[in-house]
């Protein structure tokens, strides 16, 4: 149980909880709110619009302005994601190693559309510029997992790993 | 903590002492991860433990050789050690039992051997020998592939925070005058003398200032700054402390994109480490400095790894660029003088501290000094890391370093500095790689990406690849580059969906100009480059997509077109079958044919047809 | 105070020293276009129109933002800066509708008057254009957020009143777009519709709502009040059309001077021939009330009894 700051209410679940311990340990710090959107997204999974309020009275920086930074940085999401993010490499590397026929085979995989997210909350696809394994091109990242050299066959194996 | 003297023999001897064991080091960076490194390991562990073996078990960082991951690196007391390539689990018993128990190398699995004065093996080229190391110096990168980058001992055994010992005793103006001495230039792509800036800090009027390392490389095909940060932490917090002492900071903030948790993990245990042993804190090494670290984990935004936009970021604002002047180091972070440079620079302060400025203005060529990290992938050999001397030609690191072009296919281009570089063709390949040369050939050093091309790759493409990338990247505050990025864009795909006009080359010609000459910050006066240099270097591939309808490379899918060679076709259906829109007809046992307008070229007939019947033009 | 001296156009220019390149030129006659620079938050620089060649410089130069430096060689109208400025309105008007026909802001409007001395004529370059829902929620302002061009001059006079900072922009790139907190509209938002973001507006994307459709421009006289509500003293420019008073709009709000809506409303009250009914925001609603409650009076009244 915790007290919230600013309305003086308890909290009580424990994804709150940790949320007023979060913002009581950035409270002093200077430039809070990114650390604190990303502590935040990492207890909710993402950033719902309440969280954000909470966020802008606590750290006394004005909502538009906490939206206005959320929506700048692509890592923050405001709708729920999957348990796993797969993050498709499209870098030039990756690029030129046909990165982009990796990426068609998993929205037709996952019936998904890149930014979707399964309908069983199972994964999350998103393409992203470059990861740094271009060695490896074409790369794929599914959470912190790095997979190199792929073939679309190889897929449905990789995926399978994840629950 | 007293000064490191005191303990440092006693690591280096332990440090010592590990070299003289049976051990097996397998490379976990990044890339070796990805490539199945922590599998390997766990095999190697299992395999030893089975055959109760007494080898000690360790790993390492990147050595650089990407193409040859996994590595492993084998060595016996008194030998050389073996570094083997492309080692999977399935490869772990059979090295083992050849190496380690029956101390015979597996040669046809060995990249180098790494002699450290003990013997070596016949037929396995020394790394320094070798055809990947020959041209390289290794300075940066020394550490790299070589040590353990959790343990500080492995640090502090290689001459690690020596740097800083000799900098707590010098002035600090004599270290800004080694580091002006030394030549070194910004190595995150703008190539300012790194000594001129910290004297810019230094000579700055303020109560409070900052050493901020930006390590927000985001180049798609760069990954230097992420090697180091993974391969050798403490490198780079020694040269922010030696910047901090010599300029007057006592603050430090490195600001890792959020893509490389590896990197953040590594970074977060050498500050824990340093901070318990009295090298990081107050009174360092005994002496009245003190120097505070922290992270700072981006949130995804390439435009943070400009560096006024990067300050913003570290405020918890959105990460745009601010005007300058005032430049930072008199207005920087919280308004306070702030001296921003990126990892490899920060890196190289201790050598240059260590072994003095003119030893590293010896290497490199006259205006650009020392050595330069790069990352080589594309369609070439050997991708991978390597470290080589400023003025080295282009021709030699592709041909030489990085093995030629893959698949024996012929060399097109090689992009340098990311997507605000360009492409340069054959006839630019000996011009040698310094920041002044490659601007004149309409490229950049940029933070050292060199993506290689072959025939294969449309320079068109090309071109609409790096736009998407800097259009989406734009940060949207200036009309230039938030318009004109996507206006390029939306050309250049039209361009490669063959409904190109004539005028569109010009339109291009005039709106990259504008952006190059108007735009903010040096991303949007950048973004532009990979046009120019395919206008400049590949013009003639234009015109085919805009007055041919041509795709030269076979690329650009809405360019090209199926058809069914007759004479090779009999009529056996399974292209009918392969097709997922009905665009090819035939009878059974006569030649099929493709209707060009139901076709949607998505070429899954190719493959199907064993007659090779299908050609695409 | 110690000044410096530079060359605008080929004519010797003296200034103080710190003056920006913008008022260098312009005190000295010539005309420099701006979108984004404000005198009370300056040093913006994001729309690029006040570009100038400075000798020497790598890049041309946003004379919004440049300090004037002793021995400085500068032309506002040379033909890379009358290009630059071309391709930057073409930018602009490619991603904007292009309906000065009935737009309220025709005649005051400086993207209008820009395209016309740069003569750019209707947008060449096709593609993708912003598409966003108008949005009138708010009684007393109309955003129509497609005609905006981002200079952001409304977001910075509206965050520099702390407790109001309101808008923001949000997104990044093309997508970039003034918005409230969530991408709402604004009666949904926090804005007290004070007025201060239409009153820096250059463009048709921020108007009065109680004037749409009612004026142009030009056919309206204008004369400045100065509100008595509080002691700030906030100016006001009252609108007579054929000698009819119809409305009551903010000047640019000055540094200490908030706005605030019961000093447009009480103005309005008090000149204006035909004063809109007054609204005021009730929980998540707007709903028409008594002047008397909206001016704050009823607990004035209230107290005499």
């Amino acid at each position: 149980m915790a007290i919230c700051k600013c309305t003086g209410e308890q909290v009580e679940s424990p994804q709150d909880v940790q949320l007023m311990e979060l913002l009581e340990h950035y409270r002093e710090y200077d430039g809070a709110l990114i650390p604190v959107l990303q502590g935040a997204q990492d207890i909710y999974g993402y950033l719902p619009g309440e969280v954000l309020e909470t966020i802008s009275k606590e750290l006394k920086i004005p909502f538009s302005e906490v939206f206005g930074v959320v929506t700048f940085y692509s890592q923050f999401h405001l709708k729920p994601r999957g348990r796993n993010i797969i993050r498709v490499c499209l870098g030039t590397a990756c690029h030129v190693r046909g990165g982009s026929k990796i990426f068609e085979g998993l929205k037709e995989i996952l019936g998904v559309d890149n930014g979707g997210t399964t309908e069983d909350l199972r994964f999350t696809l998103e393409s992203v510029a470059c990861i740094g394994a271009c060695g490896l091109a074409p790369v794929i990242m599914i959470n912190d997992d790095t997979h190199g050299r792929l073939t679309n066959d190889g897929l449905d194996k990789i995926l399978e790993q994840y629950e | 903590m007293g000064s490191l003297k005191e303990v440092r023999s006693s690591i280096e001897e332990a440090y010592k002492k590990k070299l003289d064991r049976p051990r097996i080091i397998v490379g976990l960076g990044t890339c070796g991860m990805a490539a199945g490194g922590t599998k390997v390991m766990a095999a190697i562990e299992t395999e030893v433990e089975k055959l109760g073996l007494d080898v000690d078990l360790d790993f390492t960082s990147c050595i650089g050789m990407c193409y040859a991951e996994p590595v492993v690196e084998m060595g016996l007391p008194g030998a050389a050690s073996v570094v083997y390539g492309g080692v999977y689990p399935e490869d772990v018993a059979q090295l083992i039992e050849s190496h380690m128990v029956n101390k015979t190398p597996v040669t046809d699995k060995a990249e180098i051997q790494i002699s450290a004065g003990g013997a070596t093996y016949e037929g396995i080229p020394v790394m320094e020998k070798s055809p990947y190391y020959e041209k390289q110096v290794r300075s940066v990168t020394s550490r790299l592939g070589r040590t353990n980058p959790e343990r500080i001992e492995d640090y502090i055994a290689t001459g690690g925070y020596a740097g800083l010992e000799k900098a707590l005793t010098m002035e600090p103006q004599e270290i800004i005058n080694q580091v002006k001495i030394s030549g070194l230039r910004g190595r995150g792509g703008g190539g300012f003398p790194t000594g001129t800036k910290w004297q810019f800090v230094a000579d700055a009027v303020g109560d409070k200032k900052y050493i901020v390392c930006n390590a927000d490389e985001g180049d798609p095909g760069a990954f230097m700054d992420r090697s180091v940060l993974e391969g050798d932490p403490h490198a780079i917090m020694e040269g922010m402390m030696i910047a901090g002492y010599a300029i007057g900071a006592n603050e430090g903030v490195i600001y890792c994109r959020a893509e490389y948790p590896l990197a953040i993990k590594r970074l977060n245990m050498a500050i824990a480490v340093a901070e318990e042993m009295g090298i990081l804190g107050d009174n360092i090494m005994g002496t009245d400095f003190n120097f505070k670290l922290r992270i700072k984990a981006g949130a995804g935004a390439f435009v943070c790894g400009e560096e006024t936009a990067l300050l913003n970021s570290i405020e918890g604002k959105r990460g745009m660029p601010r005007v300058r002047p005032p430049f930072p180091a008199h207005k920087g972070l919280w308004q306070k003088p702030t001296c921003l440079n990126n990892v490899e620079t920060f890196a190289n302060i201790p050598f240059i501290v260590r072994n003095g400025g003119d030893w590293y203005a010896s290497m490199g060529t006259e205006k650009s000094k020392g050595s330069k990290v790069f990352c080589l992938t594309g369609k070439i050999n050997n991708t991978g890391l390597a470290e080589v001397p400023m003025g080295i030609t282009l021709r030699e690191v592709v041909f030489n370093i990085a093995g030629g072009i893959a698949d024996g296919k012929k060399f097109k281009a090689v992009q340098s500095g990311g997507p605000s570089g360009g492409c340069l063709p054959a006839e630019q390949l000996d011009l040698p790689i310094d920041y002044d040369s490659l601007i004149s050939g309409g490229a950049m050093m940029g933070s050292g990406g060199l993506v290689v091309m072959d025939e294969g790759t449309c320079m068109v493409d090309v071109a609409k690849f790096f736009l998407n990338f800097t259009q989406l990247e734009s940060c949207g505050k200036c009309t230039p580059c938030r318009e004109g990025t996507k206006r390029l864009l939306e050309i250049l795909e039209r361009i490669c969906d063959g409904l190109g006009v004539p005028e569109d080359i010009d339109t291009l010609e005039r709106l990259a100009k504008t952006i190059k000459t108007s735009a903010l910050c040096a991303l949007g006066q950048t973004a532009p480059n990979p046009v120019l240099t395919t206008l400049r270097y590949f013009r003639n591939e234009y015109e085919a997509h805009i007055n041919e309808k041509r795709c030269p490379a076979g690329v650009c899918p809405e360019l090209l077109t199926y058809a069914i060679v007759e004479d090779k076709c009999v009529g056996c259906g399974v292209c009918i079958k392969a097709c997922p829109v009905g665009a090819i007809t035939g009878e059974k046992k006569a030649a099929h044919t493709i209707d060009a307008s139901k076709c949607v070229k998505c070429g899954a007939c190719v493959p199907k047809c064993k007659f090779d019947a299908i050609v695409q033009a | 105070m110690s000044t410096v001296a530079l060359t605008i156009n080929g004519q010797e220019v003296t200034v103080p020293k710190g003056t920006r390149l913008l008022d260098a030129a312009t005190g000295a006659g010539f005309f420099i276009p701006t979108f984004c620079h404000d005198e009370n938050s300056p040093n913006y620089g994001g729309c690029r129109i006040c570009v100038v060649e400075v000798k020497g410089a790598r890049n041309l130069v946003a004379s919004c933002c440049a300090e004037a430096l002793d021995g400085m060689v500068v032309e506002t109208e040379s033909e890379a800066v009358v290009e630059a400025r071309k391709t930057i309105l073409e930018l602009m008007l490619a991603n904007h509708p292009v309906d000065c026909l009935t737009c309220d802001k025709a005649g005051d409007c400086r993207l209008q008057d820009y395209a016309f001395r740069y003569d750019v004529k209707a947008p060449t370059l096709g593609g993708e254009r912003k598409d966003y829902e108008f949005d009138d929620s708010n009684p007393y302002i109309n955003r129509d957020m497609n005609k905006c061009i981002l200079c952001a001059k409304c977001v910075r006079t509206c965050q520099d009143v702390e407790e109001r900072a309101v808008i923001s922009l949000a997104y990044r790139g093309f997508n970039t777009k003034v918005a409230p907190a969530l991408d709402g509209n604004l009666a949904t938002s926090e804005c007290v519709s004070c007025g201060r973001c239409v009153s820096v507006c250059p463009v048709g994307a921020l108007t009065y709502k109680s004037l749409s459709g009612k004026t142009r421009s030009w056919e309206v006289a204008k004369e400045q009040v100065t509100c008595t509500w509080c002691d700030a003293g906030c100016q006001f420019d009252l609108l007579r059309k054929n000698g009819k008073a119809v409305g009551v709009v903010a000047k640019a709000p000055s540094e200490g001077r908030p706005l605030c809506l019961k000093g447009r409303l009480g103005l309005e009250l008090r000149y204006n021939d035909e004063p809109m009914a007054p609204m005021i925001k009730k929980g998540d609603q707007y709903v028409e009330v008594s002047w008397a409650e909206a001016l704050g009076l009823d607990e004035i009244i209230e107290k005499l009894k």
